[in-house]
């Protein structure tokens, strides 16, 4: 009953991890995996290792965090070595990967391709250093490029993560298609936020700047996803404050035909993914909803 | 439990061995949580932020032990009774703390001797009979070497260099206090490769225990994945630090390998 399809990749449940979130190593890949989620997307990461921002990367603010990790990661050599370690049998697995230019995008694509399902584009990310993320995301001209290079480069589907912190997220959401992305993936975190610290007056994130993410974002991606969903014809992934099952039946509604959960996994742990999927079949039995083809965008319908 | 610093003023600073120090500052139990012994807080001093065992629990009042072993701990250092910091905390899974009247042995190596001290001065509260093995590189490195026996510890010091107490590792020490007694269970921290030791030892002994584990931290409240280890994928920050002998079976790197900032493997 929960079982969904993105460009021909079959998911057990609509349920994912995002990306960033406990995505760093293939054991804890694994955990989330057993824990309930239909698939998991790596941390993102580039060609060369990277050890990010120093700490403090993440301050608790009401309604979610604020973090800015600064895409740590190991390298894709050395991430190879847990994508391979994956246990992939009735999961899919995401790979994340980011960098600066097109040539970076189509190298991490072809090294990788063979251990993943999927491919997703980190071209949202708020805090990156300059070059990456969401400065490509933000840009229509770059995001094309990117994406097509990638796609180019691909034998498998790639997702384009959307940045919401743009003027127009349709109109990027538009540049991906057309560039060729076989699916979208919104929002990445909202921002960038900052949080200071009153006593000593100081901004509490080393980077002083940090994506806001959680519960109190997720009316904004309800929101992007519902007009993405109305401006391109490819599938979408929601993602942004996903708490319970209510949440995930509101983002399908909207037009997601899956979702990613991280933040909560924070406040609810890693038993998030089955509490949800419990949820969601028992709505979906109650409203006598057969799959979640049958959900999807159904908040569109014209009264 | 709080997720943001909390500026708090060091109240004193104890000179403990020629490279470790203890700070002092309040912490009001009621408003910002009461921690348990083996949770830990992280510290912020404005330019960079780490995570630091809980070393003493007291009246509104927590300490930290601090050794110093690079820029930010020796910025630690360089800090005067009056300065602030940043807390944020506390954290993670500590030590279980409902024994009562047992034989207990507590086995600490060089600062891992802050969160013992910790859960050594509970456990006394509680009746329990506690023998400590505190281990060090030499005589003057050693940790609380008066002040646990002071609360009515049965303190085996240990040297490598044999300058006080018993001369050799823990993992030695440990091996001839077994030969003529045992325990209802056992709480250890350490380098690594001598909590590796030690676990060899209890297991082979029969003694449930549990260990007190470190990797590299960002996040602290479970969602970075820094802190995740093989192969079970547990957050040394949430699962953590603290784990039985039964879950440090299933931690495959334990005493093995760990990983850095970016996450490459060492």
């Amino acid at each position: 009953m929960l079982k969904t399809n993105i460009c021909g990749v079959e998911f057990r449940n609509p349920l994912m991890l995002a990306a960033g979130i406990m995505g760093s190593n293939a054991s804890s890949m694994n955990w989330i995996l057993k824990s309930g989620a239909g698939g998991v997307v790596s941390k993102s990461f580039s060609l060369n290792s990277h050890p990010g921002y120093v700490n403090p990367t993440t301050v608790a603010v009401e309604g979610g965090i604020i973090n800015a990790i600064g895409l740590s990661n190991p390298g894709v050599a050395n991430f190879k070595e847990e994508l391979e370690k994956i246990e992939r049998k009735n999961s899919v697995v995401i790979a994340s990967i980011y960098g600066a230019t097109p040539d970076e995008f189509s190298s991490l694509v072809c090294e990788v391709q063979e251990l993943v399902d999927m491919i997703e584009l980190n071209i949202s990310c708020p805090h990156a250093m300059d070059g990456y993320g969401a400065s490509i995301g933000q840009d229509c001209n770059l995001s094309h490029t990117i994406v097509s290079a990638a796609k180019d480069a691909s034998d498998v589907p790639i997702i384009a993560k959307l940045t919401p912190n743009v003027t127009d997220i349709t109109e990027i959401a538009k540049t991906c298609e057309d560039a060729g992305a076989d699916c979208l993936s919104l929002i990445n975190t909202l921002g960038p936020g900052m949080k200071i610290n009153i006593d000593v007056a100081r901004p509490v994130l080393s980077n002083k700047f940090g994506g806001m993410s959680g519960r109190s974002i997720k009316p904004i991606a309800i929101s992007n996803v519902y007009s993405v969903y109305e401006s391109v014809d490819i599938p979408l992934i929601g993602v942004g404050g996903i708490y319970n099952w209510e949440d995930v039946v509101e983002f399908i509604y909207a037009g997601a035909r899956a979702v990613q959960i991280g933040t909560a996994i924070m406040d609810e742990g890693v038993e998030v993914f089955d509490h949800i999927n419990e949820g969601l079949e028992r709505f979906m039995t109650e409203k006598g909803f057969s799959s979640i083809d049958d959900m999807v965008g159904l908040a569109h319908r014209e009264l | 439990m709080i997720n943001e610093p909390k500026i708090v003023e060091i109240t004193d600073i104890i000179d403990e061995t020629p490279t470790i120090k203890t700070f002092k500052f309040d912490w009001n139990m009621k408003s910002l949580g009461k921690p348990n012994p083996g949770e830990f807080v992280m510290i912020w001093n404005f330019k960079n932020e780490k995570p630091m065992s809980i070393a003493q629990i007291n009246d509104n009042e927590l300490a930290i032990t601090v050794k110093n072993i690079g820029e930010f701990t020796s910025q630690l250092h360089d800090l005067k009774i009056g300065n602030q910091i940043g807390v944020r905390g506390s954290y993670g899974n500590g030590f279980n703390n409902s024994f009562e009247g047992k034989k207990i042995l507590a086995i600490g190596g060089g600062v891992g001797m802050a969160p013992i001290n910790a859960i050594v001065s509970d456990l006394i509260k509680k009746g329990n009979k506690i023998d400590v093995v505190a281990a060090a590189v030499t005589k003057n490195e050693l940790l609380y070497a008066t002040s646990l026996e002071e609360l009515g510890a049965n303190v085996h010091h240990c040297t490598d260099d044999g300058s006080f107490g018993f001369k050799g590792f823990a993992t030695d020490c440990t091996r001839n206090l077994l030969q003529d007694s045992t325990y209802d269970y056992a709480f250890v921290c350490g380098p690594e490769i001598m909590m590796k030791g030690i676990f060899d030892i209890l297991e082979e002994a029969g003694i449930s225990a549990q260990y007190s584990l470190e990797r590299y931290m960002k996040c602290a409240i479970g969602i970075c994945g820094q802190c995740c280890v093989d192969s079970e994928g547990w957050r040394i920050c949430v699962e953590g630090p603290v784990f039985e002998n039964d879950k440090i079976n299933k931690i495959t790197e334990f005493g093995k390998y760990r990983r850095d900032a970016s996450g490459v493997k060492y």
